[in-house]
């Protein structure tokens, strides 16, 4: 069972579940062709994590769907794809839907969106069974309620009767993982499953995944572009540049001695925890604070229910010249605070006072006037800016608000705020659409320091960045807050991103303060228990650190009384799981999906 | 080819434009930037029945202010549709595959010449149908903006107002209102028609409307202290243009068949003005002794409907690439 080829020009090892050889994948789309991936040979043997690591754009996901005949139409593909011994590119439509499923499975980023959510997680997951002619009838639903055990889901024979969105979304991740199990493949490919994920749930699906291989001797080709994720999983990476394979080798390998120049870059852009020494901090001379907020609750009214309080009693400030972190997973109410400190929401009870002046018990044009003073960005550069406005009137439009300049000084403004993000003056004149992610974020910041504001709101501004792009983007943002001097309230969900920038940091839990201080008082000794956990669950770049972060983590796990995260299988049984399953702490102690 | 991102399932519709990390190796057009203007027209005009049916309409709409001219402006064809004369071989149409004759499309009853006619009532047809069609258009858009933007009370009031102009008989209600301002003639029919045809648009633009007020560019607009008008004016309605123009075609393409029927039925233009809906209820009966009288007015309502349907087809495409199968 090996590659079915003529070009066997390396050594294919034993059984490759999964191979690539000299892989080209080609888009004719209106604007010419596109080469997403020119020439790359890959393998994945059994019980093997290979990580294939790359940017946005870099061809990844594209060689992953060729592995199951799920390209669109417009592609056209050269080479050989192999899985577990088939030859995939000779394969009529029958046998890949034979195929699908069978030898390989796949785990998607989005679990919000891999499930139907009209349909019981009972239906889809027998579904998958007897269409593939696993079990049929009653026999599917028992073996169903052994793969939900396998992944740990507590009280499966009641819950596998619910539906999708009545599951957390670490849940549902690990239901995706079930169902990718349920016909036994020899390979899975994981796109991204962790991306859309919290850190502390990202770690618990990470265990899940290892203990995959680990038990049931699984290859897995794991997409990835954290390199915290490949650190923690991978056996193996492979670096995708642009279409191409620039480096290959073991993970240590790869992750701690780089050869290639584009993988240097890649792990000098990963911010790191704790490379940012003790700084002192940030005085404030007179006058009032930039934000002051106290006692801030926020609700959100629901139909027919009691409003759910997203905020609950937070209190902080943000001196003028200082960066606050505001730090939590998702659903703690961060964006809420950001966008009530912008009195884009209001407030149910407290105060927030920006720049001295109370926003919530203003009229509209001392709130106007007080608005100048105030800059913005927001965590989507996709959907940040106009798509209709060419960039040069995105950024000229706060001036034009609040009618200050002819168009002349505008435009000199313009050029000058472009210079300042590091950005060509010629891209006044483009659209949004023509624009990356990163050089899209660089005008969304350019546009809110238009009207060289006393306070501004960053919120997830580079979380949906590459790490390189959001490198450089920290980087400059750093910069032009030294140059400007605003108090800034910056929201992120990354720790290493907070280490960076932040004076301040205060970490959020289901909207409720449970840590704040000097940023290298709480990153460098936490106090509280969640703050630990945060910063245990964030991976870090390097295989050997990871893996004892991981032991430390496991043992920080037993001593507050949580459970195991792996696969649930008792050791004794046969190779494939196949018998019932107990799982061997059924107790379900623990928030399976970190709390949320 | 990049990845989907946590938030883009939230999104109303993102652009579906090229991704400027990923490198076109062999361009097709090389070192130029598009606006997204200019990406529609290059795709609408890659549409062969779009262009086909844009060529049908601006014929017809040529031929029809042409030939007999507008107002006091002559035409090049020598007759009018008033004028009575004696029927010259039974009002038979002359014309053959290379010339016209005297009555290219016969003559009626009472040998007024049927080419004058028809070219008369296809511009009443085609002058009511985009009145109506931009009418409705600004209506149903206004409507729809205010409603899906300030949303609470302002919206269930307008939304309530529209359910309550959807659940009319449409036909009944355009034949009343046709009827009181049928005798003011074609501009106070085509308002009264434009009245009752914008509910459709205000929903769709409510739907729009409510699905781009979420995105996070219009929180940045809001951010900054720019007003409602001109978050609605600048940031929301110009990125609504894309359904509103399809929309807009396929209200033409409707309106030209809603007047040809209240006309038909005898509600829509009134004597002695023509419409082509007219033309063909006075001469049904004649459809048996006389069956020209019935085609021409018939095929010039099939032509211009079906020409502005692909016209509106083509632009769908163009505004909205992923439906394509080529992209």
């Amino acid at each position: 069972m090996t590659i079915i080829d003529e070009t066997p020009a390396q050594p294919v090892q034993g059984g490759a579940v999964l191979s690539f050889t000299d892989l080209e994948i080609k888009f004719n789309t209106e604007f010419g062709r596109v080469h997403a991936v020119k020439g790359i040979t890959l393998e994945v043997n059994p019980g093997e994590v290979l990580a294939l690591v790359g940017e946005s754009g870099s061809g990844k996901s594209v060689t992953s769907t060729s592995a199951l005949g799920l390209l669109p139409r417009n592609a056209t593909v050269n080479g050989a794809i192999s899985v577990a011994g088939k030859s995939v590119d000779s394969m009529s439509d029958r046998s890949l839907r034979k195929m699908r499923g069978d030898d390989v499975a796949m785990v998607f980023q989005e679990p919000m969106t891999a499930l139907n959510p009209v349909l019981t997680v009972r239906t889809q997951m027998i579904e998958a069974l007897e269409l593939h002619g696993k079990a049929y009838g009653k026999d599917a639903e028992a073996r169903a309620v052994e793969l939900l055990t396998m992944v740990g889901i507590p009280d499966p024979e009641r819950r596998i009767k619910q539906y999708p969105h009545e599951f957390s979304g670490g849940q549902r991740q690990r239901i995706v993982i079930a169902m990718a199990l349920s016909c036994d493949p020899t390979v899975i490919i994981a796109d991204e499953p962790t991306t859309a994920l919290d850190v502390t749930v990202q770690a618990e699906i990470l265990d899940l995944l290892r203990s995959l291989k680990d038990e049931l001797n699984t290859g897995i080709l794991l997409i990835t572009h954290s390199m915290g994720v490949v650190a923690d999983m991978a056996d193996r990476v492979a670096v995708m540049y642009k279409g191409d394979l620039v480096e290959q080798g073991s993970a240590q390998e790869v992750l701690t001695r780089p050869q290639h120049e584009y993988t240097k870059r890649l792990l000098e852009a990963v911010p790191k925890l704790g490379s940012r020494g003790e700084t002192a901090p940030v005085v404030q001379e007179e006058g009032p604070k930039a934000l002051e907020v106290h006692d801030l609750v926020v609700e959100y009214h629901r139909q027919g229910k009691e409003p759910f309080r997203a905020v609950d009693g937070v209190s902080l400030s943000v001196k003028r010249g200082e960066i606050v972190g505001l730090v939590g997973e998702s659903g703690s109410g961060k964006s809420t605070i950001a966008r009530c400190a912008l009195g884009l929401i209001p407030a149910a009870s407290g105060e927030v006072a920006i720049l001295g002046e109370d926003i919530t018990q203003m009229s509209r044009k001392p709130l106007k006037e007080l608005r100048r003073r105030i800059g913005v960005v927001f965590q989507d550069p996709a959907s940040s800016l106009n798509p209709r406005l060419p960039v040069g009137d995105c950024i000229a439009e706060p001036m034009d608000v609040h009618s200050i300049g002819d168009s002349k000084s505008r435009r000199e403004k313009v050029a000058e705020l472009l210079d300042a993000v590091e950005l060509p003056r010629s891209v006044a004149n483009r659209y949004p659409h023509e624009l990356s992610g990163g050089q899209r974020q660089r005008v969304s910041i350019a546009r809110a320091l238009s009207l060289d504001p006393e306070f501004l709101v960053a919120d997830e501004p580079t979380s949906a960045l590459d790490v390189s792009v959001q490198a450089s983007v920290l980087k400059m943002f750093t910069h032009l807050q030294e140059q400007y001097n605003f108090g800034c309230l910056f929201v992120s969900h990354d720790l290493a991103v907070i280490d960076m920038l932040a004076d301040h940091v205060v970490v959020l839990k289901d909207g409720k303060v449970v840590e704040q201080g000097a940023r290298h008082k709480v990153l460098a000794d936490p106090q509280e228990e969640y703050t630990k956990r945060l910063l245990m669950a964030a991976p870090v770049p390097d295989p050997a650190e990871q893996r004892a972060r991981r032991e430390q983590r496991y043992a920080f796990m037993k001593e507050i009384g949580e459970e195991d995260h792996g696969l649930h299988i008792e050791h004794d049984d046969s190779a494939r799981g196949n018998g019932p399953n107990q799982p061997f702490n059924s107790s379900g102690l623990g928030g399976l999906a970190g709390g949320h | 080819m990049s990845e989907e991102r946590r938030d883009s399932a939230m999104q109303g519709s993102p652009e579906p434009l090229p991704h400027a990390g990923v490198e076109i190796d062999e361009p097709k057009f090389a070192d130029k930037s598009y606006s997204q203007g200019q990406l529609v027209r290059r795709r609408f005009f890659r549409h062969k029945g779009a262009l086909a049916g844009l060529a049908v309409l601006i014929l017809i709409t040529l031929l029809a202010f042409t030939s007999i001219g507008i107002g006091p402006l002559p035409g090049w064809w020598d007759k009018d549709f008033t004028t009575t004369g004696s029927v010259i071989n039974g009002g038979r149409p002359t014309m053959g595959w290379f010339y016209l004759g005297e009555h290219p499309f016969g003559q009626d009853t009472t040998g007024r010449d049927y080419f004058a006619m028809v070219m008369r009532g296809t511009q009443i047809s085609l002058v009511i149908a985009f009145t109506v069609g931009i009418l409705s258009t600004i209506i149903g858009t206004l409507i729809g903006a205010i409603a899906g933007y300030y949303r609470g009370w302002t919206e269930s009031l307008l939304m309530r107002v529209t359910d309550l102009f959807i659940i009319i008989p449409l036909l009944v209600f355009a034949a009343v209102l046709g009827q009181i301002a049928g005798g003011a003639g074609i501009f106070a029919l085509a308002v009264a028609l434009a009245f009752v045809t914008w509910t459709g648009l205000a929903r769709l633009v409510r739907g729009e409307v409510l699905s781009l007020r979420e995105r996070e560019f219009v929180s940045a607009a809001q951010a900054i202290g720019t007003g409602s008008w001109r978050i609605i004016m600048r940031h929301i309605l110009p990125n609504t243009i894309g359904v509103i123009i399809v929309a807009t075609t396929f209200a033409i393409a409707s309106a030209i068949l809603l007047e040809t029927s209240l006309s038909f039925l005898g509600f829509g233009v009134q004597p002695p003005d023509i419409s082509l809906g007219s033309l063909i209820s006075d001469y049904q009966t004649a459809f048996t002794s006389r069956p020209w009288l019935f085609w021409f007015p018939g095929l010039f309502i099939l032509a211009i409907a079906l020409s502005v349907n692909f016209i509106g087809d083509g632009l769908r495409d163009a505004f909205d690439p992923r439906q394509g199968k080529d992209g």
